[in-house]
């Protein structure tokens, strides 16, 4: 589960510094599926790039299964997000030229998994997606992006992490193909029980996680539970 | 990262863009290529000169007369101008100097016109003993050498070269020996034809007619005053031992006092032959240097193309990132892509260097290449990668993941 504890996040720039976080906390239960929703320039980007260990807080605690990460090292950040966190783009971020499956693979390649282990690890998350089996010998950008978006949500999956981390990921897709997306994180949440949480500046895909924290300013505004029809 | 995956990874780097790495491989190629072609003939030339330097004899010492100087000046007259050295120093020579094996004087004289069958052309005569021809390394091809006997009697006979040969008698000519030639209006007989030694860088050893000593005094030169004393050393025995008891020996017959007024000179062979090697090294040098200034052109346009393909592909590392690489991951998969381009350029130009000087020597350029300037020019060629691959795997493996995402 993730604990955060009065997290601010400050960047200097010519000497004036901006406080871009200015104290959050809230916890995240393992199984959740937690919106973060957030104009532009709230700070709900730095947030996510904390979350997913990509950058530290300025002060405050962040624990991850318990671990406090604010303070390690790139090379200790780069280990957890090999093995704790499965991340997801709006701009999908798929090598190109390159087939589905070692698109998927390479997270595996990374944790230094052992050739003959991979394929099946793969082809578990890519079945997970629902992505045709037909599609898994085509490159990357042979895909329209629903599946381009399937796949890169089964590259985040391939690791088994403990928690996976959407930046806007329907922010490149038509509605109809952005809510099969969504409707992949919330199975992939109530059937194979993954944390998810989504980043999103739209009301109408932050309502199809269980709960929403708003986020404007820097502070967190309101942590609602969303009630699904 | 395994090995294997890394592989697969700089597999897939270098052939998604194939002519672009082609390209660049193509300066190493072309780098390493010239490195070993250059090399191997600057390499030949020096074997080649070397070669023709032994071929005038081993353990040679050749005496020249000193410069003409008129009494009580002080300017110098070309070597070997004057008329210092006799027959008599010739012959008195061996029983002064005890490290002597033979001792061959020789007149020359030079550009004689040479008539037979109508043809005619223009060559030195060398008026020669019977010694000459062990000392100085000439054999005959057909007849025979000058003997002791023609010489006594100043016989008008003649040894002619394979040029001269070829000059008079057309090529491949046949049944030489037994005919007449005219040097200089005076008729004489070839008894035999010399061995071709080939082109040398002291003019050529082919185009010669060697006749007797005696008879080239008589009819050509008039005096009894000779050329050129040859001094073949006994084997083993100490080359500049050797040359300063013979400086020691004509000192006294000339009856000099002081050694400074030496109205001969003495050159041994060792000396041109390390002169020239020292020539030929240089050249060697510069021409390696000239090959060298391409490979590094080569390994910048390495840089270059590394610079480029980390710019393009910032977000897939800033992705890489994101999912769990380290910084030595990426640089690790970047550098090896650069060692992988210029390892496969070297292993192409060492091939191509080889080919190439191959066909020089079918066509008549003295190339050798050297292991060594093989193994020189692969070791260059991977360092460069590493030098050149540096610098772009550095800024790759630095790269923040949220920067890399970002860019556009």
């Amino acid at each position: 589960m993730i604990q955060c504890k009065d997290i601010r996040k400050t960047y200097v720039n010519d000497g004036n510094s901006t406080e871009v976080l200015k104290g959050i906390s809230f916890d995240i239960q393992d199984g959740e599926f937690v919106s973060i929703m957030g104009p532009s320039g709230s700070g709900k980007s730095t947030l996510m790039h904390i979350l997913g260990a990509l950058d530290t807080a300025t002060s405050g605690k962040y624990l991850l299964d318990g671990k406090d990460i604010s303070s390690f090292s790139e090379d200790e950040l780069a280990h957890i997000r090999r093995d704790k966190i499965g991340f997801v783009f709006q701009a999908f971020n798929l090598l190109p030229r390159t087939t589905v499956i070692r698109n998927v693979m390479l997270p595996l390649i990374y944790q230094e998994i052992p050739v003959a282990d991979r394929l099946e690890r793969v082809e578990a998350s890519l079945r997970a997606v629902n992505l045709d089996e037909k599609r898994w010998e085509h490159h990357s950008n042979q895909l329209s992006g629903g599946q381009m978006q399937r796949v890169a949500i089964a590259r985040a999956l391939v690791n088994n992490p403990s928690l996976i981390l959407a930046d806007e990921p329907t922010g490149n897709l038509d509605t109809k193909t952005g809510d099969l997306v969504l409707e992949t994180f919330e199975r992939l949440n109530r059937e194979h029980g993954h944390t998810i949480v989504l980043i999103t500046h739209e009301p109408d895909v932050a309502e199809h996680a269980d709960r929403t924290l708003l986020i404007r300013d820097g502070e967190l505004i309101s942590d609602t539970k969303n009630v699904k029809p | 990262m395994l090995t294997s995956d890394l592989t697969q990874e700089i597999y897939t780097s270098v052939t998604v863009n194939k002519s672009r790495s082609g390209l660049t491989m193509l300066g190493i190629v072309i780098g390493i290529a010239s490195v070993i072609v250059m090399v191997a003939i600057g390499r030949g030339a020096q074997s080649s000169i070397e070669e023709s330097i032994q071929s005038i004899g081993s353990n040679l010492l050749m005496v020249r007369p000193g410069a003409e100087r008129d009494p009580g000046s002080p300017v110098m007259g070309a070597r070997g101008s004057a008329e210092t050295l006799t027959l008599d120093d010739a012959e008195k020579l061996p029983s002064m100097v005890s490290a002597i094996e033979s001792v061959a004087p020789q007149v020359s004289s030079n550009g004689k016109q040479v008539i037979a069958d109508g043809q005619n052309t223009n060559t030195s005569i060398t008026g020669v003993t019977e010694v000459y021809a062990t000392v100085r390394n000439v054999s005959v091809s057909s007849g025979n050498f000058i003997s002791a006997a023609q010489n006594k009697n100043l016989s008008k006979v003649a040894v002619i070269g394979p040029d001269v040969e070829e000059a008079l008698f057309g090529e491949n000519a046949t049944g030489t020996v037994g005919k007449k030639i005219r040097i200089a209006g005076t008729e004489f007989t070839i008894i035999g034809v010399t061995v071709a030694k080939g082109g040398t860088g002291m003019g050529s050893s082919d185009d010669v007619i060697y006749i007797p000593l005696s008879t080239a005094q008589q009819f050509f030169t008039g005096s009894k005053y000779v050329s050129m004393i040859n001094i073949q050393v006994k084997s083993g025995a100490d080359m500049d031992a050797a040359s300063a008891a013979v400086t020691t020996a004509l000192l006294s017959l000339h009856d000099i006092a002081n050694a400074d007024d030496a109205d001969f000179s003495i050159m041994n062979q060792a000396d041109i032959v390390s002169t020239a090697s020292s020539v030929t090294s240089t050249f060697t040098a510069l021409l390696a240097a000239v090959a060298g200034i391409s490979l590094v052109v080569g390994g910048i346009g390495i840089m270059n193309m590394m610079l480029t393909t980390v710019t393009e592909r910032t977000r897939e590392i800033g992705l890489r990132k994101a999912i769990g690489a380290e910084g030595q991951d990426i640089r690790k998969q970047f550098l090896f892509e650069a060692v992988t381009l210029t390892f496969v350029g070297g292993a192409t130009g060492v091939a191509l260097g080889w080919i190439i000087s191959y066909i020089a020597n079918a066509y008549g350029v003295t190339a050798s290449v050297s292991l060594n300037s093989v193994l020189l020019a692969f070791s260059v060629s991977a360092a460069i990668g590493i030098v050149f691959g540096y610098y772009p795997a550095y800024r790759a493996a630095k790269l923040s993941p949220i920067e890399a995402l970002r860019y556009e």
